[in-house]
């Protein structure tokens, strides 16, 4: 199965560099974004073909590794 | 007394580091790789700034699972010294010895500049030889040294006065426009509750001679080296606060 992992600053922390962009959207004249969120996104291949074995593994590895749970949260989707 | 200053692919001030400990100080000092276990005698050990593993994934998050992190780990443990300079601060909070995190610096820009930070405690082995609220005009050059940390854990670090230095004015005031980064509380550099593990985004070996345009920053090695020497490498317990 591939896991989908969506790693995001969590809402109660400021992102400079999303806040960054939207500033620019606003200056191309995109005054319908309010706001915007940068983030990082990984595809993990797994060898499971259980999605909720896929889904708890994208979980640890995302809790150890790939987010920082001071900072950020994180979003899986698994197919 | 004898320094061991960690290599980790893409460090880059650990020959500065390696030099103010040895030319400078005239102590003795070891580079150590980060596929080592050992620290090779380490009075201190320093962690040097740079750009470890390539700052992959967040600053200072793969430095976590080099080899020679469980030693450092049970140094720090057992009351060693360790000092993280800028990305070995990064490396020092990725790696749970220090609490928070490092956001991209406000204003999206690297810093790299002189600038002042205010000593708030001399009762840790890496201020011992400062004044309270002395003034060090030291260098920085980071792009992620806007520190955080949840509220209650700030409010931990206040109450424990785990904040050994603070960016302000060249006159020590506090002010907006002095704190390059955007760091909560102005935080330059923190210290676990021991006391023995200290991490600070400025670069005091960077400041060790004249030649480079300041010495300020001598007086934080100074105080390691006086620490090992009379044996205080935790802070004085009865001025940790207790709940």
């Amino acid at each position: 199965m591939r896991a989908r992992v969506f790693v995001t600053l969590k809402p109660s922390v400021f992102d400079p560099q999303g806040r960054t962009i939207a500033d620019a959207l606003h200056a191309l004249g995109y005054g319908g974004v309010d706001d915007v969120r940068q983030g990082k996104y990984f595809e993990l291949d797994l060898q499971t073909s259980e999605a909720d074995v896929a889904k708890a593994l994208a979980a640890e590895v995302a809790d150890r590794v790939l987010a920082n749970p001071v900072i950020e949260s994180y979003r899986i989707e698994v197919d | 007394m004898k320094f061991s200053v960690i290599v980790f692919p893409g460090s880059n001030c650990d020959h500065d580091a390696y030099h103010a400990a040895v030319d400078v100080l005239g102590e003795s000092a070891e580079l150590v790789w980060h596929k080592d276990t050992d620290l090779k005698g380490a009075d201190v050990v320093i962690l040097p700034g740079g750009f470890a593993h390539g700052d992959y994934l967040r600053t200072g998050a793969m430095a976590r699972f080099s080899p020679i992190m469980p030693a450092i780990r049970a140094f720090a443990e057992s009351g060693g010294l360790v000092l993280g300079i800028c990305n070995g601060f990064q490396v020092l909070l990725e790696a749970g010895l220090l609490p928070g995190a490092m956001l991209r610096n406000r204003g999206l820009k690297y810093r790299c500049e002189h600038i002042y930070i205010r000593v708030e405690r001399t009762d840790t082995p890496f201020s011992g030889e400062a004044k309270t609220g002395q003034v060090l005009r030291i260098p920085i050059g980071h792009g992620e040294g806007n520190y955080f940390a949840p509220p209650d854990v700030l409010a931990r670090l206040e109450a424990n006065r785990q904040v050994v230095f603070r960016y302000t004015s060249p006159e020590g005031e506090l002010s907006d426009s002095w704190n390059p980064n955007g760091s909560l509380n102005a935080i330059a550099g923190i210290c676990n509750e021991r006391g023995n593990v200290l991490g600070m985004m400025p670069h005091p070996e960077r400041a060790c001679e004249a030649i480079l345009g300041g010495r300020d920053g001598l007086v934080v090695l100074k105080s390691v080296v006086a620490a090992v020497q009379s044996g205080r490498t935790v802070a004085a317990e009865e001025l940790l606060p207790r709940p």
